[in-house]
C-alpha cells in the first residue's frame, strides 16, 4: 500500500487543532498525520468527538474561533495550506478540495434555489457565464443520478428528499472536478438502501475521475466496503492506521479491536456483544498517558505514565500502543 | 430580579445558581447594571430618609426659590444640587420620590402581570382544547397591537389613578408571560420527568406547581426584567402625556412633563435630571436582563 | 396563492368585526355618551327625546348593528369638538403621520441593518460591543424624554433645527409631503429620528441575533466550503435568512411606530393623527376616538397582510405550505 505514486495528493503532518474555550483548551485534533495518494480512498474512523470532523475542517481552513490550527502541516500537492492567506485558501476550497457534510437537511441554504447554490459554486472559481455554469450544474446533477435535472435545478432544497439533497450536495462537490473530496459521514443520516447507492456512486465517480477521497465515518462496515486505507482516531489522535484489510482483520490497537467487537454481525449471533467499558474521555483534561488506558483491558502503569508513541509495528501498520495485538504475527 | 439569585449563593456551593452567577459576572456591563440597579432600589426604598426635603410637603416649598439652577442655595442654607422646579421644589428630592413611585408601579404591575399571565398560560397549556384556543387568540390579539395604544385606550376609558394605571399595565403585559409560559410548559410537559411524575400518581396541581413551574422559571425571569423596564417606561410616557398617574403621586414621567414648558427657555434641569434617573434605571434593568438571557439561554452556549 | 389571499382576507374581516365589537363596547358602552352629547342644563323631556333620536334607548346589540351599518358606509359619527365627520378628520391628519412613520422606518433600516450585521459578524470587536451598548441605551431611552432632549440640544442650544410643526409641504408627482421641501425636511428630521431611535436599536439587536444564529448553520459552512467570497456568504446566504425575521418585525414595528407617533407628535406639535387622538381623549371626543381606533385596526390588518405576502415571497418553505393549504 505504501508506494507506487510520485507524491501524495494530501499529506497531513503533526496536525494540532485546539479550541480555546472558557473552560480550557480542548485538544480536538492533537498530532494527526496521514497521507492519501491520487485516486485513493482513505477512511477516517472514530466515535463522535474523536476529532475526525475537525480534521476535515482543518484541511479546508474552516475551523471557527475559538478553535485554530496551532501546529502541523497540511501539504496539498506539496503546498502547505496551514498559514496560507485567506484568498489563496478560498481559491482552493470548493475548486480543488471539496467537502460533503453529514446532514443533508442542513447543508443546503433553505431560502436559495438549487441552481443559485450550484451556479455560485462554479462562478466563484471559473469566469464562465451564468448559462455555462448552469449547464455544468445540470451535468453534475445528472452524474449523481438525479432524474430530470433541468427541472430540479429550479427547485428549493425542501422540495427534495434527504437522499436527493445529499446527491445535490455531492453534485456541488463534484462541480469543479476537485482533486480531493472530504466526505464527513455523508450517508449517516440516510436510509440504508440509499446509503448503499450513494457509496457506490461516490466510489465510481472517484475512480473515474482520479479524485482522492477522505471518507470520515464512525461506521467500520462502510469503510470495509469503500476505503483502501484506514486511520482509526481516538481522542484527537490516530490510534492505528494501515490498509483496510489489515486493520479490520487483524487490529493491533485494543481500541480498534474493541470497536470491531462491538459491531453486531451474523457470525457472532448468539454470543454476547463485546463492549468497550467506560466512556470517551473529555478532551478538556486528558490524562498524561494513553487516552484509552482507562477503558483498555491491556493497560498497565506504563500506559498511564506517558503517551505511547505511534510505532510502525509492521510495515505499513502503525499503532499508538505499547501492548499491541501482535499475536500470531511477526 | 438578580437579588434573590445572589442571596442564594453562599449557602449552596455546587448549585446551578452558582454557575449562573459566575457566568453572569463575566460581562462587566451587566455587573455595573446590577450594582446601579441595587443602588437605585435602595434610594427608592429609603427616599423619605435620604431626601434633603419632603418635596410634597407644600409648607416647605417657597415659590421664591422656584426654577433655581443646580447648585443654588436656599434661603436657609440648603443646597439644591439639581436645582428646583417651577414650585421651588428640590429636584433631587423630587427624583428620589419619583423613583419610588415609578419603581413601585413598575414592579407591582410586573408581578401582577406575571401572576395573571402565568396562570393563563399554564391553564392553556394544561387544559388544551377550546380553553387554550380562546386564551391564545386573546394573547395574539393583544400582542398584535402596540402596548402604548392599548394603554392609551384603556386609560381613556378608565380615567386616571394609580390603581387604574396598574390595571392598564397588567392588561398590556400579561400576554407576554402567557405566551412564553405556555410554550415552555408544552415542552416541559412532554419531558420524561413529568411522565415519571404522572406514573408515580402525583396529583395534577402538584405536577404543575412542583415539577413544571420551576422549569418554566428561567424564561419568566428574563421576560420579567424586560417587562418591568418597559412598564416603567410606559408609565412615564403615559404620565408625560397627562393620562397616567395623577399629580398627587408624581412619578418621573410627570416631573419631566412639568419641565417641558421651561425647556425652551433654557431651564433644562427640570426635565433633564428626572430623565437621566429614568434612563439609568431602565438601562440598568435591561443590562441585567440582557445578560440573564444570555446566561439562561442554552442555545447560545459554545 | 389566491386561495391563501382569500383566506387571509376572510380572517381579516373577522378580526375587524371582533375589534369593532371591542371598540364599540369599550368606548360607547362604558361611560354615558348622553352626558357628553347633551347639554347638562337640558330637562328630562329633552334628554329623553335626544336619547331616542340617538337610538340610545334601544338594546345594545341593535345599537351596535346601527353603528356597524353606518361604519360600513364610512360614517363613524361627527366630532363633538370640530363638528366635522370624524373619519374626514382622521384622513386629513393621516398623511402627516404616515410620512413621519415612513421616514422613521427608513432611518431605522438604513442605520440598523448595517450596524447589526457588523455586530453579528464580529461579536468580539470593540466596535460591536459599543454598538450593542448603544443599542441598549437606544432601546431604554423613553421616546418622550429623548424628544425633549433633542429639542433642548438641537433647537434651543444649537439652534440648528426647528422644534415644532411640519413645515412647508411640497407636491411631487401628485403626492403632498413635507419631504419635498427644504423647510419640510428640516422639520421632519428631529421627530423622525426621535421616533426611529428605539426601533433602530431593536433592528440592530434583531439583525445581530439573526446573523449569529445563521452563522452557526451548516449551510453557511458549506457555502464557505464551496470557496465563496465572504461578501457572497454574508450578502446572500446570511442576509436572505435574516430577512425572514426582519420582515416580520419590521411589519409589526410599522404599526408600533404609528402608535408611538402619538408621543412624538405631542412633543413636536406634529399635526398628525397621534396628536389628534391625544387631544380627543382629553376632550372626550368619542367619535374621533372610535374612528381613530377603527382606522388603526384597518391599518394593522393591511400591514399584517402585506407582511404575510412578503413573507411567502422570501421564504420558499412558507410558499409551499400555502399551495398545499
Amino acid at each position: 500500500m505504501s508506494s507506487g505514486f510520485a507524491g501524495p495528493t494530501l499529506e497531513v503532518r503533526g496536525l494540532r487543532t485546539h479550541f480555546f474555550t472558557r473552560g480550557g483548551v480542548v485538544k480536538a485534533v492533537d498530532g494527526v498525520s496521514f497521507e492519501i495518494g491520487k485516486g485513493r480512498i482513505l477512511g477516517l474512523v472514530g466515535e463522535s468527538g474523536s476529532g475526525k470532523t475537525i480534521t476535515g475542517f482543518s484541511i479546508l481552513g474552516l475551523v471557527d474561533p475559538p478553535g485554530r490550527i496551532v501546529e502541523g502541516e497540511i501539504r496539498f500537492k506539496g503546498e502547505n495550506l496551514v498559514g496560507l492567506p485567506d484568498d489563496r485558501l478560498r481559491a482552493i476550497r470548493g475548486d480543488r478540495i471539496a467537502m460533503i457534510f453529514q446532514d443533508p437537511m442542513m447543508t443546503l441554504n433553505p431560502v436559495l434555489r438549487v441552481d443559485t447554490q450550484m451556479i455560485e459554486a462554479v462562478r466563484a472559481h471559473h469566469p464562465v457565464s451564468t448559462k455555462e455554469a448552469r449547464a455544468r450544474a445540470r451535468d453534475a446533477l445528472g452524474r449523481v443520478g438525479i432524474p430530470s435535472p433541468d427541472e430540479r435545478l429550479g427547485a428549493y432544497p425542501h422540495q427534495f428528499s434527504g437522499g436527493m439533497r445529499q446527491r445535490v450536495a455531492i453534485a456541488i462537490a463534484l462541480l469543479n472536478n476537485p482533486e480531493l473530496i472530504i466526505a464527513d459521514e455523508p450517508t449517516t443520516a440516510l436510509d440504508v438502501t440509499i446509503q448503499g447507492q450513494i457509496l457506490y456512486e461516490v466510489q465510481k465517480l472517484c475512480r473515474e475521475g482520479g479524485t482522492s477521497l477522505i471518507w470520515i465515518t464512525h461506521d467500520l462496515s462502510v469503510v470495509a466496503g469503500l476505503a483502501d486505507h484506514v486511520c482509526v482516531m481516538y481522542a484527537g489522535k490516530i490510534a492505528e492506521s494501515g490498509s483496510v484489510d489489515d486493520v479490520l482483520d487483524r487490529p493491533m490497537h485494543p481500541y480498534t479491536k474493541g470497536l470491531l467487537g462491538s459491531v453486531p454481525s451474523r457470525n457472532k449471533r448468539g454470543s454476547p456483544l463485546a463492549q468497550i467499558p467506560g466512556m470517551t474521555p473529555s478532551l478538556l483534561n486528558l490524562p498524561d498517558g494513553c487516552p484509552f488506558a482507562e477503558r483498555c483491558p491491556r493497560a498497565d502503569g506504563d500506559c498511564r505514565a506517558a503517551l505511547p508513541p505511534m510505532v510502525e509495528h509492521l510495515p505499513g501498520r502503525a499503532a499508538r500502543c505499547i501492548h499491541p495485538h501482535l499475536e500470531g504475527r511477526a | 430580579m438578580s437579588a434573590p439569585i445572589a442571596a442564594d449563593l453562599p449557602a449552596k456551593v455546587e448549585t446551578p445558581f452558582r454557575r449562573l452567577a459566575s457566568e453572569f459576572v463575566e460581562d462587566p456591563l451587566a455587573v455595573i447594571g446590577a450594582v446601579v440597579l441595587a443602588i437605585i432600589l435602595l434610594v427608592a426604598i429609603f427616599a423619605p430618609l435620604i431626601s434633603p426635603q419632603n418635596p410634597y410637603d407644600l409648607s416647605k416649598l417657597d415659590i421664591l426659590e422656584s426654577r433655581l439652577p443646580p447648585g443654588a442655595k436656599s434661603m436657609d442654607g440648603m443646597t439644591f444640587w439639581l436645582g428646583t422646579d417651577g414650585q421651588g421644589r428640590d429636584m433631587l428630592s423630587g427624583i428620589f420620590y419619583g423613583l419610588r413611585t415609578s419603581l413601585a408601579v413598575g414592579v407591582f404591575s410586573g408581578i401582577c402581570a406575571m401572576a395573571v399571565g402565568m396562570a393563563a398560560g399554564l391553564v392553556a397549556a394544561y387544559l388544551g382544547g377550546r380553553t387554550e384556543t380562546l386564551i391564545m387568540r386573546l394573547v395574539d390579539l393583544q400582542l398584535s397591537f402596540p402596548t402604548i395604544l392599548i394603554a392609551l385606550i384603556l386609560l381613556a376609558v378608565l380615567g386616571q389613578g394609580v390603581g387604574k394605571i396598574i390595571l392598564a399595565l397588567v392588561i398590556v403585559q400579561w400576554a407576554y408571560y402567557a405566551r412564553t409560559i405556555r410554550g415552555t410548559a408544552l415542552v416541559e410537559r412532554r419531558r420524561e420527568y413529568v411522565e415519571a411524575a404522572v406514573c408515580l400518581g402525583l396529583s395534577q396541581p402538584r405536577i404543575i406547581f412542583n415539577h413544571i413551574l420551576p422549569n418554566c422559571m428561567p424564561p419568566m425571569i428574563v421576560i420579567g426584567t424586560v417587562q418591568v423596564a418597559s412598564a416603567i417606561a410606559l408609565e412615564a410616557t403615559l404620565s408625560f402625556l397627562g393620562i397616567g398617574l395623577p399629580i398627587t403621586e408624581p412619578s418621573l414621567g410627570l416631573l419631566i412633563a412639568n419641565g417641558f414648558e421651561y425647556l425652551l427657555s433654557g431651564r433644562y434641569w427640570i426635565s433633564f435630571f428626572p430623565g437621566i434617573a429614568l434612563l439609568v434605571t431602565i438601562v440598568s434593568i435591561n443590562l441585567v436582563g440582557d445578560q440573564l438571557r444570555d446566561v439562561l439561554n442554552p442555545r447560545l452556549k459554545r | 396563492m389566491t386561495v391563501f389571499m382569500v383566506r387571509r382576507l376572510m380572517q381579516s374581516v373577522v378580526v375587524l368585526l371582533l375589534m369593532s365589537v371591542i371598540v364599540f363596547l369599550g368606548v360607547f358602552a362604558i361611560g354615558n355618551p348622553v352626558d357628553i352629547l347633551i347639554s347638562p342644563d337640558a330637562d328630562q323631556i329633552e334628554r329623553e327625546r335626544a336619547i331616542r333620536a340617538l337610538g340610545l334607548d334601544r338594546p345594545i346589540w341593535e345599537q351596535y348593528f346601527v353603528f356597524l351599518v353606518n361604519a360600513a358606509r364610512g360614517d363613524l359619527g361627527r366630532s363633538f369638538v370640530f363638528n366635522e365627520p370624524a373619519l374626514r378628520l382622521i384622513f386629513e391628519r393621516m398623511p402627516a403621520t404616515l410620512e413621519l412613520a415612513g421616514t422613521a422606518v427608513v432611518i431605522s433600516l438604513v442605520v440598523g441593518i448595517p450596524l447589526g450585521l457588523y455586530a453579528g459578524l464580529k461579536p468580539q470587536a470593540a466596535t460591536s460591543k459599543g454598538i450593542m451598548a448603544g443599542s441598549i441605551v437606544g432601546f431604554s431611552l423613553p421616546t418622550f424624554w429623548q424628544g425633549l432632549m433633542f429639542i433642548m440640544v438641537f433647537a434651543v442650544m444649537l439652534g440648528w433645527l426647528p422644534s415644532t410643526g411640519r413645515g412647508q409641504v411640497g407636491t411631487f408627482l401628485g403626492l403632498k409631503s413635507s419631504l419635498f421641501t427644504r423647510d419640510g425636511l428640516a422639520h421632519v428630521i428631529l421627530p423622525a429620528v426621535n421616533l426611529a431611535l428605539g426601533n433602530t436599536a431593536l433592528i440592530i439587536r434583531l439583525t445581530r441575533a439573526g446573523v449569529r444564529e445563521t452563522l452557526l448553520q451548516d449551510y453557511i459552512k458549506f457555502a464557505r466550503a464551496k470557496g465563496l467570497s465572504n461578501r457572497r456568504v454574508v450578502g446572500v446566504h446570511v442576509f436572505r435568512n435574516i430577512l425572514i425575521p426582519l420582515v416580520t418585525v419590521i411589519g409589526l414595528e410599522i404599526g408600533g411606530l404609528i402608535a408611538f407617533a402619538v408621543v412624538t407628535e405631542s412633543i413636536f406639535a406634529w399635526p398628525g393623527m397621534g396628536k389628534l387622538i391625544i387631544d380627543s381623549i382629553n376632550q372626550l371626543d368619542r367619535p374621533v376616538i372610535v374612528a381613530y381606533l377603527m382606522m388603526i385596526v384597518l391599518l394593522f390588518i393591511a400591514i399584517n397582510l402585506i407582511v404575510d405576502i412578503l413573507y411567502s415571497v422570501i421564504d420558499p418553505r412558507v410558499r409551499l405550505q400555502d399551495v398545499k393549504g
